[in-house]
């Protein structure tokens, strides 16, 4: 059973449910803070680290996504530190992969670029690694570009949790993690893809996408995982 | 600014491995142009008919990644003869498309383009071309960039309000915005 815990985030007083995320709670005291790989509906990873907090009396700093609320908590979500670490965190995914705002169909509905310009990211410090990477266009209507994947996995999440599929997954560790459908066939091939086109509505960037979409195309962002969320609930 | 013949700053801009659209932008700035040439002259670029890039230029525009040899040598001798260096669009500060070749290196591209595509004369030119270097560059991995300018390209707005701003000798307001694509 949940019960009440009081913390502060940003020196605001605020009550949550002890089953509540540091995310959810900041969230409904109207207090921002950036996420990539977390989707209102879907499980939580803290895979991107975008949402980095720090908590008092800790040198560790927490995802705030999936770090649960505690009785005398206090939250500090904006930092010269935090933000630090969150361009530095929006810099890697540029870098690990091959993302060509000018050309990709994500341009200008992108959640990476639009992190950068939050962030006010003007360039990059590191080199690019420029990775050789492979587009599968074997799908009927999708297509999957690795170029442009950050790994954020609210594809295999939605895929798995509200679509039953478990179609999608990830192969490999580190830098050589990749998506991969089924076990690594082509994802024309799967024999679990219902083709519901539901990750390809989830993917903050260009990595999946309808084939014949074009370059820019602004694309429909409905936040509609919650009600199909609901929708499950009320049918079981 | 400088102590030019008319006291006035000197603007210059370069086109490295690039498309033309960031100058295309710059000349989109319109009518106002006349506004940045009471205020600055325009001693180099693709726009005025100088053959040697001058001494003494105040601000540098650079479009494009850094690609042949021949870039990076004229990025050298503008860097040295230039104070404010401004990196103008994407493909000056990420490669962009020109480093979409950087996955597979330059032959490959090259065989890919004259040889494999090609339905006449298949030949890779050479003759009068500096070779590529073997990854397209961004231009602060060549010389260091006082400004970054993201876009593709940036809007004529974009450009008027940061030449404006150095003009002004705002540099940290210009430097902020970001939107890359």
């Amino acid at each position: 059973m949940s019960e009440v815990r009081t913390l502060v985030i940003d020196g605001k007083d605020v009550a949550a449910s002890s089953d509540q995320t540091v995310l959810s709670a900041a969230k409904e005291s109207g207090i921002h803070i950036p996420t990539l790989c977390h989707l209102d509906g879907l499980s939580d990873v803290g895979s991107c680290r975008l949402c980095m907090v720090e908590v008092e009396g800790s040198p560790k700093l927490f995802p705030a996504c999936a770090t649960k609320v505690e009785e005398g908590m206090k939250v500090t979500t904006n930092s010269d530190r935090l933000v630090a670490y969150r361009r530095n965190v929006i810099e890697l995914f540029f870098l690990e992969r091959n993302h060509v705002c000018a050309v990709c169909v994500a341009n200008n509905s992108c959640e990476l670029q639009a992190q950068a310009k939050a962030l006010s990211l003007t360039h990059f410090e590191l080199p690019a690694l420029h990775p050789e990477l492979a587009v599968d266009a074997t799908h009927e209507r999708f297509v999957l570009d690795q170029n442009r994947c950050i790994l954020c996995t609210r594809c295999v999440r939605v895929c798995d949790e509200i679509e039953g599929a478990h179609t999608w997954d990830i192969s490999g560790r580190g830098v050589a993690a990749r998506l991969v459908s089924d076990l690594g066939i082509p994802w024309g091939s799967s024999m679990t893809c219902t083709s519901c086109g539901k990750c390809v509505q989830v993917c903050p960037t260009g990595a999946l996408f309808e084939k014949g979409r074009s370059v820019a195309e602004p694309k429909a962002r409905r936040p509609y995982v919650p009600y199909l969320v609901e929708a499950q609930r009320r049918l079981s | 600014m400088s102590d030019g013949p008319h006291n006035k700053p000197r603007l210059a801009t370069i086109w490295l491995d690039g498309c033309s659209g960031c100058h295309m932008s710059f000349l989109d700035i319109d009518e106002r142009l006349l506004e940045l040439t009471a205020r600055a002259d325009l001693v180099y670029g693709c726009l005025v008919d100088a053959k040697e890039f001058p001494e003494g230029v105040d601000i540098t525009l650079v479009e494009g990644a850094v690609g042949t040899a021949e870039d990076l040598h004229k990025l050298l001798i503008v860097r040295e003869r230039t104070r404010v260096l401004v990196a103008m669009g994407d493909c000056a500060i990420t490669t962009n498309v020109p480093g979409m070749r950087n996955p597979f290196g330059p032959r490959a591209v090259l065989e890919r383009a004259y040889l494999e595509n090609a339905t006449i004369n298949k030949q890779i030119p050479v003759v009068g071309l500096p070779p590529l270097l073997p990854e397209s560059l961004p231009v602060h991995a060549c010389v260091p960039v006082d400004v970054f300018v993201t876009g593709c390209p940036p809007s004529a707005d974009r450009l008027f309000e940061v030449i404006s701003g150095l003009l002004d000798g705002q540099l940290d307001d210009a430097a902020q915005v970001s939107k890359f694509g």
